[in-house]
This record gives C-alpha cells, structure tokens and sequence, in this order.
C-alpha cells in the first residue's frame, strides 16, 4: 500500500501550536531567574557604588552614614573563614575517608550515620544557631565571641565538605587501590598515599564551595551574637561582627543612606564570593583528573 | 626423562597450536626435581554464599610458570587471587580450604594479609600505574616497607629485571600516564619486582595489549622465572602453550535449578600433555576448540 | 612420575607472614577516623537536646494545647499570649507564595535542560543556575526590601513596607535552583531508550516530556519539592528582611506577617535573660519548626533514594 506524501508532511495544527506553547513556557520559567538575578545584581551595583571606597572596607560601623565602614565586619569575617577552613576540612575529610574506605556499609549504624548527615545537611540554618545559643553561649558559658560563631558555621558546612570528600574519594578509580594493596601496603598507606593525594582536587574545590556557602550565612550569627556595634579587631574570644551581619543591620536602619552603605556592603560580600568560586572553578579545571 | 608420545596417539590438532614447539618443550625439560611452593588443598571460595570455586587442590612449583587456563567464568581470576589475600578485599568473598605457602597455611589465623602480599606480588589485567612519576611508581613498593636506602638503585633494577630501564631511563620524572599500553604493563611488573617478591601473580597480563607488547611481556616471563615463581591466568591458549610449564584447565559447572554456575578445577599436568594427551574429555574439547 | 617433588620449607630463612605487632597504627587511624565522623552525629544530638530541655521547660509553663490552638502570639506582652498559630500561618504564607514561583518554574527549568536545551545553552545555564544557588540569603532579603516591594508598590498592588509578597516571590526565585538541580538529576537517570521508544513511535517533543519523562522520574521530582517546601520553611534572613516583624493571622499577602524563624532569629538578636519565659520561646518554636522540617527532610531523602535505586 503506497503512502500519499501528505501523510508524511507536518502533523496536526493543534499539536504544533501546543508545542510551541510549551516551550515558550519553559522559556518563561527560565527567565524569570536570570530576570530576577539580573536586575539583582543591576540594582546593588547602583545603589552601592556611591559608597564603595576605603572607608567602607576599613572603619569601623559608625551612626553617620558618611563615616561607616565595614572594617570590623570584613576582618571578623575573615578570621572566621580562617578557622572554619581549619575545623572543617580535617573533620569533613575525616568522616569522608571512613565512610569511603573503611566503614562496612551493612551494618546499621554506618547505614545511619550516613542517613544523620543527608538529614543535617537539610537543618534550617538558624537551629544550628540555637544549638551555638544552647550550648556555647549560655551552655559553656563562652559568650557572643568569634570562636562560638565559627565552630556553629563548621557543623553548619560540616554536610557539605563530607559529600565533596566523598565525591573526590569515590572517583579515584579502584584499580589504583587494588594496586597498591597487592604490593603488601597497609589500608592507611593505600589512603594516605595514593587515594588521598588523587582526591585533592576535589576535595579542595568542595572545601572552597563549602567556605564560600559559609560566608553569606546570617542566620546563625544572630543568636550567636555577632554583635553590630563592634568596633575593636576581633579575637578568638572576643566580641565579632561578620560582614553579612554588618549589612542585616544597615538594612535595619530607616535611613536611606544605610540601604545605599548596605548595598555597598552587599557588593563587597558578592565580590569576595565570586573570587572564591572563581577560584574553585579553576582549581577544579586545573587539576581535574580524567581517568 | 620421559618421552614424548610419538605422534599417532595425539589427538585432534589445536587450532593454531606450534606442535614443533610442544615436542621440544617436552624433550627439553630442564628439569628432574621439582619443589612445592603453594599446597592448595580443598579450596572453596563464595560471593555470599554462592559457590565461585569447588574443591580444588593442586601444587604450584618453584621457580615454574603455572597457567591457569579455561572458559570465562570458571573461576580463574578468584582463585589466583587467593593466593596473595586479594579476595579479602571483597566483603561478600568467604574462603575455606588451605593453601600452605612455605609450610605455612596463608589463611590462618595468625597470617597478617599485608605481609603476604610483600612477598606475592599481582599484575592486573588492566595495567593500573599510579597517577604519579614513572620512578614514584616503582619507588611506592619499596617506600611502603620502609627501604628508605638506596632507593634508586632499587628502582632502577626493577625496571631493568622488567625489560623497561632503556626506554625510561632518561624520563623518569615523567608521568606513568604517557607510557604506551605495554610499557605500563611493564612498568607494573616493575613496580612488583621492586619489593622483591617470591611470586609473581598475572591475571590475564596481556590480554589489553598489542601483540607486539605481549610477546615483549611474554619474553619477559621467561627471564622472570629464573628468579620467581610465575602463575598467570590466561585465556588464549597458545600463550600458555608458549610459556608455561604446567597448565591447569579450569571449567564450569553449571546448577541448573539454582542458576548457578560454580568453578571446578578439570586437570592439572605438564603443558604439553595438556595440549597434546590430556586426560580429562572436558580437557580435550576445551584446547581442540570444541567448546570454550 | 619420575620427577621428584619437595616442599620448599622454612629454609633458608624462615618466613614469617605475622605482623609486626598488631599493627596498632592502623586500629588507631580507623578510630580516629570513626571519631571525625562521631562528630556529625555528636550535632545532631546536641540539635535534639538544645531543643528539647528549655521547650519541655516552656511547655510546663504553657500548655501544649495553648501553645498550637492559641491564635495570638505577644509573649512579650503583659498579659503574654503564646498561641503559635499565627506564627504557623506566616510560615505557611510566604512559603505559598514560594511554591508558587519555586515549583513550576523550577520543574520548567529542569524540562528544559533535560530535554530541551542545546548543549551550549546548557553550559550558561547550569553555571548561572549555580550563581543564582550561591547567593546569601540577606542579599535576596535587601532585594525584598529595596527593590521588589517598592516595585510591587508602583504596580499599585498596595502592599505595606514589609509584606508576605515580596518575600515569599523572591524567596521563591531563589528556591528555582533546588527544584531545578534536583528535578532535572531525576529527569537524566532516565533512560535514553524509553524517550527514543516514544520518538520511534512518532512522539512530539512536547509529549516525551510530559508523558514519558516527568512520570519517569515523578520520585526526584517530588523529592525536589518536598527538599524546596523545607527550605521554604527553614529561611530566616529573607522573612526577617522583607516580611515583617507583625506576628498575626491573615492571608492578605500584602500584609507583614512574622514567620517561626524570623520570630527566633529577632529574638535571638535582642538580650532576652537566659531562662525567662522569653528565652524559652526560642526553644519551642526551635522545636516545632525542627521536627516540621525533619519530617519533610525524611521524606525528601527517601524519595531520593527511590528515583536513585530504579534507575542506577
């Protein structure tokens, strides 16, 4: 039976337009974030540029708007990035390689400890703050100091790091570890000299990501006090403002000068951001091993 | 010294198999003793209770190459990794059965798996260098073991013994990774020899090589053997015909109602009454090509 | 045979396959290891009892019952209410209004990238979808606040300073990248051979999505929502931001409404004495807001596991 050419020609109407329809759609939906993510960024730039000078990233908060600066904010953020950089990634490695290498995945309390950590990675942020208010705040009894908001960001982070670990880990391939078992190496060599160094990359990459997640975190710091009138350098038990909580309390002030410092602010925080995950992107591309 | 049957007691010729070669290996064995390196005795091996390998037993000689030869599945690959405790590695593999190394039964309790593998070292299938330095990778084993001293020498031994010094002498530094196929083989061949082991193991060496770079490792295997004690499985026939001493033909049981298909060891004797006068029928069809 | 067969013995040196002691280096590795992993679940038991010692302390003082039917929240007033009610419904509205943009633009994002997009496209879009994740939440909250409400406010929408809408429209732009990560991780698990079996047959586009793949991969989809509804009910800095600081019951968005996290979070900001009944409010709706999320979190982690297992 001979097929009339018109029957191979295009479908019905209805369905054309239902597709174009769709798509366009999906279009829409698309664009709303990058719509949103640029007017975004468009109107920060504009309402912070006015104030994006020295002051802003050297003095400490002040009540006039022409003398504030973020100095303290900048500073106490740093420090707390420097020591979650070295409570998380010797702890996130840690649980990673024994997850990965050593633990039996049969039995149950493995089974749960990796169900405990796909469930903390799904806290609200703000309970890790009550849990720094319960028990280092008033618990310890160590107060609003930098040291409290830094081991709360670390278990905050603590999920992340360990799924990038265990990505890393996980993606050296299992030739190289049969390798060196069979030339009489002990488990620890095979993971400290060949599966660890092979993870670097990876692990760095993730770790990067990690900080950078941690570094916009507000919520916490509230109810572990980074307090907003600090004007002394930070120290590991002393008083601390982060910058992201510098920037809540300009967003506070009814002034309008303050939402422009706070915009200000607002750039200054994005900008650390992007250099960070900028870095990260590179050090993946970089390093990246294909196997 | 005994003598060859003469040709009319041979059955069906093996496709592609040097008779000439057989005959003079018969003849010209080297040997009138031969000593008992590995005693296997009643070996069974499980994944989860699924039997993998039954009852085997058999003796691997010093100073041989052994081959373990037969159809995919049969169970070759498991049972030369027992011999150096690689199956502990796999959590759902149970072993019973003894395998007396030196005397000393390699599954005993008091046996540490690490200080096996020192002395029996293992070639894969796929050669598996190190994401690291050509002389880093053959300098791993002997770092390990904590033989900090004359390092270099070490390694540069171990790539002579494994036929790749001349060709990497002047790169070490360079990556394993830019190696071609065969000279990674080598190179984990090296990598073994750098920690001075008994016995070597080979599971299908060559088998992802060029057949340039398989006689290379082929040629290799009988330098090799002067000082170690070489098993190897494989499954081309005509190289085990090529370089080993004694053969053993593996094949597959199969249990119908179950579905379950377990190894069994078929015949075991000198390489060329395996080619030319096996025993076993199973033995005969598999090298004549009739199954397998 | 007439070889002669021996047994290479314990000569000439005997071979010992007995470690060296017991190798105690690497039981000590293997425990310390095990302990950096204690540490997760050291938090999550701190998480449970932070929580619950003050809020079983609170729930002595008021009563479970008050506490959920009450439908007026002053517990700074005299005399203190502490019905939680309209807390719930703040939490409840801006997380509607969230779903509302999160879950159909999210799934259309993930539609297609899955099955829509050129490769290139693609690579700008999943990068900008990351940027979009990696934004701090109080930069959303000030976009709330200092764009979008004035913005709502000129279209003569007739919403307050602080309102429900703002919020929960951004908050939900900013959940896009969760359902769409997710969604579309499901949506590729999917095996090529079931769309080309529809393509075969003569399957518009359209059609492999909506009926093939999207009902393929229903679990991960799910599971993305259900993870983006936690979210929604989780996030503090936009809701304390945008939303307002006015705990009341009403579904007019354009109202300010206060949210159980941006009730902990100005709490938290102020200097309540430990132990007051103020203090301990933190705690209960800590609580309450904690065991609202796990329970989402279970089910999103269980549905992830489910599309995982069929497909891989």
């Amino acid at each position: 039976m001979s097929v009339p050419a018109a029957a191979l020609g295009p479908g019905p109407r209805g369905a054309k337009v239902r597709g174009t329809l769709f798509y366009v759609l999906l279009l829409v939906a698309v664009f709303i974030g990058f719509l949103l993510l640029g007017t975004l960024i468009v109107d920060v730039l504009r309402k912070g540029i006015g104030y994006l000078d020295p002051t802003l990233l050297t003095e400490p908060n002040s009540s006039n708007p022409e003398n504030a600066g973020a100095g303290p904010a900048i500073r106490g953020t740093i420090y707390m990035m420097v020591l979650l950089l070295v409570m998380v990634v010797p702890v996130g490695v840690g649980t990673a390689v024994y997850l990965e290498e050593y633990a039996d995945r049969d039995r149950w309390y493995n089974r749960l400890l990796e169900l405990n950590i796909q469930n903390l990675a799904a806290v609200p942020s703000i309970v890790y703050g009550i849990l720094g208010l319960a028990f280092l705040v008033r618990g310890l009894g160590l107060g609003r100091v930098l040291l409290a908001g830094a081991l709360i960001l670390t278990l905050l982070v603590l999920p992340t790091v360990i799924v990038a670990s265990r990505e890393a880990i996980r993606s050296v391939p299992d030739s190289i570890r049969q390798g060196a078992f069979a030339l009489g190496a002990t488990q620890w060599q095979v993971v400290s000299r060949q599966v660890l160094p092979a993870a670097i990359p990876g692990i760095a990459t993730g770790s990067i990501l990690a900080l950078a997640r941690a570094i916009g975190e507000t919520a916490p710091l509230l109810l572990v006090g980074a307090l907003t009138f600090v004007t002394t350098n930070p120290s590991l038990l002393g008083a601390f403002t982060a910058l992201p909580i510098q920037i809540y309390q300009w967003i506070a002030r009814p002034q309008d000068e303050f939402r422009l410092l706070a915009a200000a602010g607002i750039i200054v925080l994005l900008a650390i951001l992007l250099t960070m995950n900028a870095f990260a992107i590179w050090l993946r591309n970089r390093y990246q091993r294909r196997w | 010294m005994e003598e060859m049957e003469s040709a009319s007691a041979a059955p069906a010729k093996i496709p592609g198999m040097d008779e000439k070669l057989l005959a003079e290996r018969a003849e010209g064995r080297p040997y009138t003793s031969r000593e008992v390196l590995f005693d296997v005795s009643s070996l069974n091996v499980r994944y989860s209770d699924v039997p993998a390998l039954k009852n085997v037993s058999l003796q691997i000689y010093k100073n041989f190459v052994t081959a373990f030869i037969g159809p995919s599945g049969c169970g070759k690959s498991t049972f030369i990794r027992c011999f150096n405790r690689m199956n502990d590695l796999i959590p759902t593999a149970s072993v019973e059965g003894t395998i007396l190394y030196h005397g000393i039964d390699l599954y005993g309790n008091e046996v540490d798996p690490v200080e096996v593998r020192k002395r029996i070292g293992m070639v894969f299938q796929k050669p598996n260098p190190f994401p690291k330095s050509i002389y880093d990778n053959v300098a791993f084993g002997p770092r390990v073991l904590g033989w900090k001293k004359n390092l270099d020498d070490r390694v540069e031994r171990a790539l002579r013994h494994a036929a790749l010094w001349d060709e990497v002498k002047n790169r070490l530094k360079a990556s394993a990774y830019s190696l071609s196929g065969g000279q990674q083989q080598r190179l984990c061949i090296a990598r073994c020899l750098a920690v001075e082991p008994d016995v070597l193991l080979m599971d299908e060496p060559a088998s992802a090589l060029d057949p340039i770079s398989t006689t290379a490792i082929e040629d290799l295997m009988h330098d090799l053997k002067r000082e170690y004690t070489i098993v190897i499985v494989t499954h081309n026939m005509q190289q085990a015909a090529r370089v080993a001493d004694m053969t053993a033909f593996f094949s597959v049981e199969v249990d119908e109602e179950r579905d379950i298909r377990t190894g069994i060891l078929v015949e075991y004797d000198e390489t060329p009454t395996i080619f030319t006068n096996p025993s076993d029928k199973r033995t005969e069809d598999y090298v004549t090509g009739r199954f397998g | 045979m007439a070889t002669q067969d021996t047994t290479v013995g314990a000569q000439p040196a005997p071979i010992r396959l007995r470690a060296e002691g017991r190798r105690w280096g690497e039981v000590a590795v293997k425990a310390l290891l095990a302990l950096c992993a204690l540490v997760s679940v050291v938090t999550t038991l701190g998480i449970v009892l932070a929580l619950l010692e003050p809020a079983i302390e609170f729930f002595r003082e008021v009563s479970i019952v008050d506490f959920f039917s009450g439908d007026r929240w002053a517990p700074l007033f005299e005399p203190a209410s502490f019905g939680v009610q309209p807390l719930l419904v703040g939490t409840f509205a801006v997380t509607f209004w969230a779903c509302l943009v999160a879950l159909p633009c999210g799934l259309g994002v993930a539609i297609f990238l899955s099955e829509y997009a050129h490769p290139r496209v693609r690579g700008i879009l999943k990068p900008a979808l990351e940027v979009l994740a990696g934004i701090p939440t109080v930069v959303f909250g000030f976009f709330a606040l200092a764009f979008f409400t004035p913005l709502l406010q000129d279209l003569g929408l007739g919403v307050g300073t602080f309102n429900v809408l703002a919020a929960g429209l951004v908050m939900g732009v900013m959940l896009i990248p969760t359902v769409a990560s997710i969604s579309e991780d499901a949506m590729s698990a999917v095996p090529q051979d079931l769309r080309d079996g529809a393509y075969g047959l003569g399957a518009t586009r359209l059609q492999v999505s909506t009926r093939i793949v999207v009902p393929a991969a229903i679990s991960g989809i799910v599971a993305s929502y259900v993870l983006a509804i936690s979210r929604a009910v989780g996030e503090t800095m936009i809701v304390l931001i945008a939303a307002g600081g006015i705990a009341q019951i009403t579904f007019d968005p354009r109202e300010p409404e206060q949210t159980m996290t941006a009730f902990i979070g100005a709490t938290g900001l102020g200097d309540v004495p430990t132990g007051s009944i103020e203090y301990k409010t933190i705690f209960a709706v800590g609580l309450t807001l904690f065991v609202l999320t796990l329970a989402m979190n279970l089910v999103s982690i269980r549905l992830v596991r489910k599309f995982r297992e069929v497909y891989e």
